[in-house]
């Protein structure tokens, strides 16, 4: 049974339907993300589970039991905010043995579980000091202990990395993961950034506008979007406009205006004269310089016009004859060259039927 | 150069404004201290005047109500306001978003046009007999927007989500207000209770209002005094009126700089 059941969740702010009838269910034991753009309604949807506040319709039920009514201190689910929210009056210790005193816990019970939470996230050492006085990755990880140290259900993650710059980010992505698997507690996890939903999720779901556009494990999302805006937004990819012209056992035939036909594989669905858009991610393209074109389903003929060069990686902006621009990924296997091919180069580009997707408007 | 000048003007300003404000006061310190009954000419050091003051009951009693009122004044109010403040600071919308001004008002009223109306609701509305109970209520009164104030902007100077957090790990209402609200709270209620009680001991022009005629307070008193004449031993009070007032003005901003220093 699942341990978190969202049934048809709404949440209206005035005009803005925050929620939209949003329906989930998150097993035990699961790192489950949120992700979508700024005001889809994720933190929203997080503050409904927290208990901050009410949906307007649907139900929360937590192992079964159904949330509405229950206030957030009596909820087995912690959160860490986005701005860590420590008690700037409590010392590190007393932070972190907050929930275990308003438990009722005793004084060796507190203790002993206090040393546990600040070695698990290596502050044993910072026990008495002030939030103020620690940095930014410090204070992160004490919202971490103390959102733990009284072994919630289920752990909610507002947005916790965003304060923290890059390679910080980076590192506490890491410890995260190798967190949850030590706990085996649920993490939700909201975010707006696709990389991080990518890297620490066991599934995710996009959100956008307040709806749930797409549930799904990371790869399953990133190599099958179901639409455009979750095509669009995980990660880069190259949008053609199309029109269905055939599908049958041998693939799926699609009409690009100017470019011609482009082959995927068979799907069960689209008719002939639908209008719709086909899907390829930039590293799923190869670039032909010469030589065989014809072991690739699909190739068109165009110009290098422009190269980003991202350290790892290099991304062309290969101009194609109808002025359709394709964004193709090379890595940079070879040390100390940044590029391969120079502006204006004559290249073909070309990918194999199973490499993109067709999305329906 | 141009920046060594530039702080001379800023000094000599600042020096100008200070004597403007505190030489008159600086007059009556010093003169507190002559050795003569008429504020004329030095004659020499004494404090002898202080001595006086101890052995003026009219004056001790004045000093007594003064304390009384000014204590529960202060303590009844910084317990209202601090209630005015957060729930300033909680709703924001709807009807109570002119609660700040509803509250504010009796601050920035003349004290004359308060004085009057209080005066009018405890004869006319309230038939009460004025004395210590109406002069404690007017001071209450116009307390409780100062200790509003200086409570709702450290309010909103804190993460709200600390509270929030509060609740997300265990504490329920009461216990996030005990833990988290009133010991970040504390320093701007200490604050708007000094500046009561500060305001209380030194108000004159309300008190005269709704004093009535048996109870006198301290600024009563002095003032009841120079009808006579200036003594030397109005100077020595008013001296220790001022010290006490100076003294707790500078705790309470050192409590609650965000509001009673201008800074942010």
């Amino acid at each position: 049974m699942a341990l978190l059941e969202i049934r048809n969740v709404s949440r209206r702010f005035g005009e803005l339907q925050a929620v939209d009838d949003v329906s989930l269910s998150i097993g035990a034991g699961e790192f489950f993300t949120l992700v979508g753009p700024s005001g889809c309604g994720k933190t929203t949807l997080l503050r409904l589970i927290a208990g901050f506040d009410a949906p307007d319709a649907g139900q929360l039920l937590l192992d079964g039991q159904e949330l509405a009514g229950i206030p957030p201190e009596k909820r087995p689910v912690h959160t860490v905010f986005q701005s860590y929210a420590l008690f700037p009056h409590m010392t590190v210790a007393q932070n972190v043995a907050f929930p275990l005193q308003m438990a009722g816990k005793s004084e060796d019970e507190i203790s002993s579980r206090l040393k546990e939470a600040l070695e698990l996230v290596h502050l044993a050492n910072k026990a008495r000091q002030f939030p103020r006085e620690l940095s930014g990755g410090q204070r992160q990880r004490v919202a971490l202990a103390r959102a733990l140290i009284n072994k919630p259900r289920l752990l909610l993650l507002d947005e916790p990395l965003a304060a923290l710059d890059a390679k910080l980010r980076e590192q506490i992505t890491g410890e995260l993961i190798a967190l949850q698997r030590e706990v085996g507690i649920t993490f939700v996890f909201v975010t707006h950034s696709q990389q991080e939903a990518l890297a620490v999720s066991h599934r995710i779901a996009v959100m956008n506008n307040g709806r749930i556009e797409q549930v799904g494990a990371p790869e399953q999302i990133y190599s099958y979007p179901r639409n455009r805006f979750v095509a669009d937004f995980i990660g880069t990819i190259n949008l053609l406009p199309v029109e269905v012209r055939a599908t049958d056992h041998d693939g799926l035939r699609l009409f690009a205006a100017g470019l011609g036909e482009i082959v995927g594989t068979p799907i069960v669905g689209p008719s002939p004269g639908e209008q719709g858009a086909f899907a390829v991610r930039p590293e799923q393209l190869r670039i032909v310089t010469a030589g065989d074109l014809t072991e690739l389903d699909n190739h068109f003929h165009g110009r290098i016009r422009d190269h980003l060069y991202l350290g790892d990686v290099t991304v062309y902006k290969i101009e194609l004859e109808n002025r359709v621009v394709l964004d193709a990924m090379l890595t940079n296997a070879v040390p100390g060259r940044a590029r391969f091919l120079e502006r204006g180069a004559p290249v073909a580009v070309g990918w194999q039927r199973d490499a993109g997707v067709y999305l329906r408007d | 150069m141009a920046r060594a000048r530039q702080s001379l003007w800023l000094w000599a300003a600042a020096l100008a404004v200070y004597a403007f404000l505190y030489l008159p006061l600086a007059v009556v310190v010093i003169f507190s201290f002559n050795d003569s009954l008429l504020n004329a000419e030095w004659v020499g050091f004494t404090t002898r005047w202080y001595g006086t003051l101890l052995d003026d009951t009219e004056m001790l009693n004045a000093a007594a109500n003064s304390l009384f009122i000014a204590i529960a004044a202060a303590s009844v109010a910084t317990v209202l306001g601090t209630m005015a403040g957060m729930a300033m600071q909680r709703w924001r919308a709807g009807f109570l978003r002119f609660l700040p001004v509803l509250v504010l008002t009796p601050v920035a009223m003349p004290e004359l046009l308060l004085g009057v109306s209080l005066l009018l609701f405890f004869r006319q509305v309230l038939d009460l007999t004025l004395g210590l109970i109406s002069i404690l209520i007017a001071h209450i009164t116009f307390s409780i927007g100062f200790v509003a104030i200086i409570v709702r902007v450290r309010l909103a100077g804190m993460d709200e989500s600390i509270f929030e957090a509060a609740r997300d790990l265990g504490a329920s209402p009461w216990q996030t207000f005990r833990r988290v609200t009133l010991p970040l709270l504390l320093p701007g209620i200490l604050a708007g209770f000094l500046m009561s009680f500060t305001l209380s001991v030194d108000d004159f022009v309300i008190t005269v209002f709704v004093a009535g005629v048996g109870v006198t307070t301290l600024p009563l008193q002095i003032y009841s005094m120079i009808k006579v004449a200036v003594s030397p031993e109005v100077n020595a009070v008013s001296t220790l009126l001022m010290a006490l007032t100076l003294t707790l003005i500078a705790l309470a901003s050192k409590l609650a700089p965000d509001t009673l220093q201008g800074r942010a």
